[in-house]
């Protein structure tokens, strides 16, 4: 890698902090707790490291190295998803049990949608 | 269109996920689909990254995923929903984890000497960092689980230990620049956990979801680390993405609980014998406690009641019994509120979640600021399973750990009703001058025992 790279690494380093802050600037504290599970998830993109380094990999200490990080990512990813999901649908909108069949669905949706 | 192009806008595209995952996140209508949105970009840069020129070992890569998802999915799926914060340390460390073997296995693997001192660098705070937030979280873990106290942990020198260890990090790893010796990484790497270790144990129980929240966003810097260390924009972009915003919604954390971060982390060091000596004392002192049928008959001749919920109502799965109690209160045309405190539950907005399960309307769910000045006009505030979030220790005593701390304004209540498991003090280890008030009743018992035999008694009247 030569000194332009690391330069243009910088810079998008910079500008996603930026961005990272810009971003959740204003979070109900309802959503503490999903929000810091749901950016725990996205951290969980190390998987793409870690493959790389066992993908790459060569003799034992590496393989093991890089096996290890791939299962401990595996976790990060898939786990940090799941808890959020789990969080979030009980945040869906509780509608009302509507008596008519499920044609009044749509007539339903979309009055709401104008009230807004 | 070359490969390597493919994977770069693949990379972008996955990107553009992640900021608008996070955007999803901080409103409530848009935060599963924001969810979502992040699962879809984190398939898409992992299914790319197959394709990246020169990878072998597939099947073992894939079996390693296949052990991860098989042990992630039920855990996280069945994991209850008073246990969540220290499932989410669990994650995040494991992610911490991953992130210091990553830079660790670019660092064996490059022939001694030829990197260059920025490179060691990328290396060196790939290594430290995530083995931090690696053990920190092993210990968060632990702590919640109650597999060790959560009380604060503290010894003699503890600050020039934990000194101690930092210089000697931040030492050898001037030195690792010089010499590039491969032993020298193991030692900092060994030492990097002693300080993870060392950094949590004096933080209390209660202020730990703060901690997870500060630790995750250094997950994601060490997973920046690496991102450098590998060269990859991806990882770069969401491992910082992560710690920005981590770092910002650590200090929102700290701001509800009414204190700094560095009171949180650093504060436990002599506050511990202030609260040991106020328990002591309190000892002899009366309380009244009442059965479940004078709870009832407080409750069903009140015009306002205003329900406090904590922890305790969590672990004891009351939610569906509170809210059973507050319908029939509501029958009675008795106004029913739920007021909620930033960090009822162990988390900032964990008691909504666990509310929310229990179908609990939105609209009745008040948060402090709204909801302290209802209990003026309230008849009762019913406090289950909550202690520190109502101390008025906060407001009164500059002497006690949670002073400063934003309470709910229980005490302007007209009547005050405790349902507690015992005299124990709360999360926090302090003890609540409240309970001693001449209006307070105590009603001991499971809060969902306790709530049962309340509605019986409501239905019976």
């Amino acid at each position: 890698m030569n000194g332009g790279d690391i330069l243009s690494l910088i810079t998008v380093f910079v500008l996603a902090a930026f961005v990272g802050f810009e971003v959740i600037a204003k979070v109900p504290s309802t959503l503490h707790t999903p929000l810091m599970s749901g950016t725990n998830a996205i951290h969980g993109v190390v998987l793409v490291g870690a493959m790389l380094v066992l993908g790459t990999a060569s003799g034992a200490t590496q393989m093991t190295l890089g096996f290890v990080a791939v299962v401990l990512a595996t976790l990060n990813v898939v786990g940090g998803f799941v808890v959020t999901d789990r969080m979030l649908e009980m945040f869906k909108v509780k509608r009302p049990p509507k008596p008519p069949a499920d044609s009044a669905g749509a007539v339903a949706s979309s009055t709401e949608g104008g009230a807004k | 269109m070359s490969l390597g192009t493919g994977i770069r806008l693949a990379d972008l595209i996955a990107a553009i996920c992640f900021v608008l995952a996070l955007k999803g996140l901080t409103s409530p209508k848009t935060a599963r689909y924001g969810n979502l949105l992040g699962a879809g970009g984190m398939t898409l840069a992992i299914a790319i990254t197959f394709a990246t020129n020169g990878l072998t070992h597939f099947l073992l890569i894939a079996a390693a995923m296949v052990i991860g998802a098989v042990v992630a999915v039920p855990a996280a799926r069945l994991v209850k929903m008073t246990a969540m914060p220290q499932m989410v340390a669990a994650f995040n460390g494991v992610g911490g984890g991953a992130a210091a073997l990553i830079a660790l296995a670019t660092f064996l693997r490059a022939p001694a000497g030829s990197l260059a001192i920025y490179q060691v660098i990328e290396v060196l705070l790939g290594v430290i960092i995530g083995s931090i937030s690696f053990s920190g979280s092993c210990i968060a873990f632990a702590k919640l689980q109650e597999l060790m106290t959560g009380r604060p942990i503290t010894y003699p020198g503890q600050q020039v230990w934990n000194g101690i260890v930092a210089v000697a990090i931040f030492g050898l790893g001037i030195a690792l620049c010089a010499t590039t010796a491969n032993w020298l990484v193991a030692v900092v790497l060994a030492l990097a956990l002693v300080f993870g270790i060392a950094f949590v144990l004096p933080i209390g129980g209660a202020d730990v979801p703060v901690l997870i929240s500060l630790l995750n966003s250094f997950t994601g810097l060490a997973v920046a680390a690496s991102g450098f260390v590998l060269h990859s924009v991806v990882l770069v972009v969401a491992g910082t993405l992560v710690g920005a915003s981590g770092t910002l919604l650590t200090h929102m954390m700290s701001r509800a609980m009414g204190r700094s971060l560095p009171n949180i982390l650093f504060s436990a060091f002599g506050s511990v014998i202030t609260a040991a000596g106020g328990a002591e004392g309190d000892t002899t002192r009366s309380v009244r406690s009442a059965s479940a049928e004078d709870v009832a008959i407080l409750l069903s001749y009140a015009n306002k009641v205003i329900v406090v919920p904590g922890y305790g109502l969590a672990v004891a799965q009351a939610q569906h019994t509170i809210r059973e109690l507050a319908d029939l209160l509501e029958a009675r045309g008795i106004e029913v509120i739920y007021a909620i405190h930033p960090v009822a539950g162990r988390m900032p907005g964990h008691m909504n979640v666990l509310l929310a399960e229990a179908n609990v309307p939105y609209e009745q769910l008040k948060e402090m600021d709204e909801a302290n000045p209802e209990f003026q006009s309230a008849d009762v505030a019913l406090v289950v399973g909550a202690n520190d979030v109502v101390n008025p220790a906060a407001k009164n005593d500059p002497s006690s750990p949670i002073y400063g701390m934003p309470i709910l304004a229980v005490d302007e209540a007209r009547n005050i009703v405790f349902m507690k498991r015992s005299m124990r003090p709360g999360f926090a280890g302090i003890d609540n001058e409240l309970l001693f008030d001449p209006k307070t009743t105590l009603l001991f018992g499971d809060a969902k025992d306790s709530l049962t035999k309340v509605v019986a008694a409501v239905k019976a009247m």
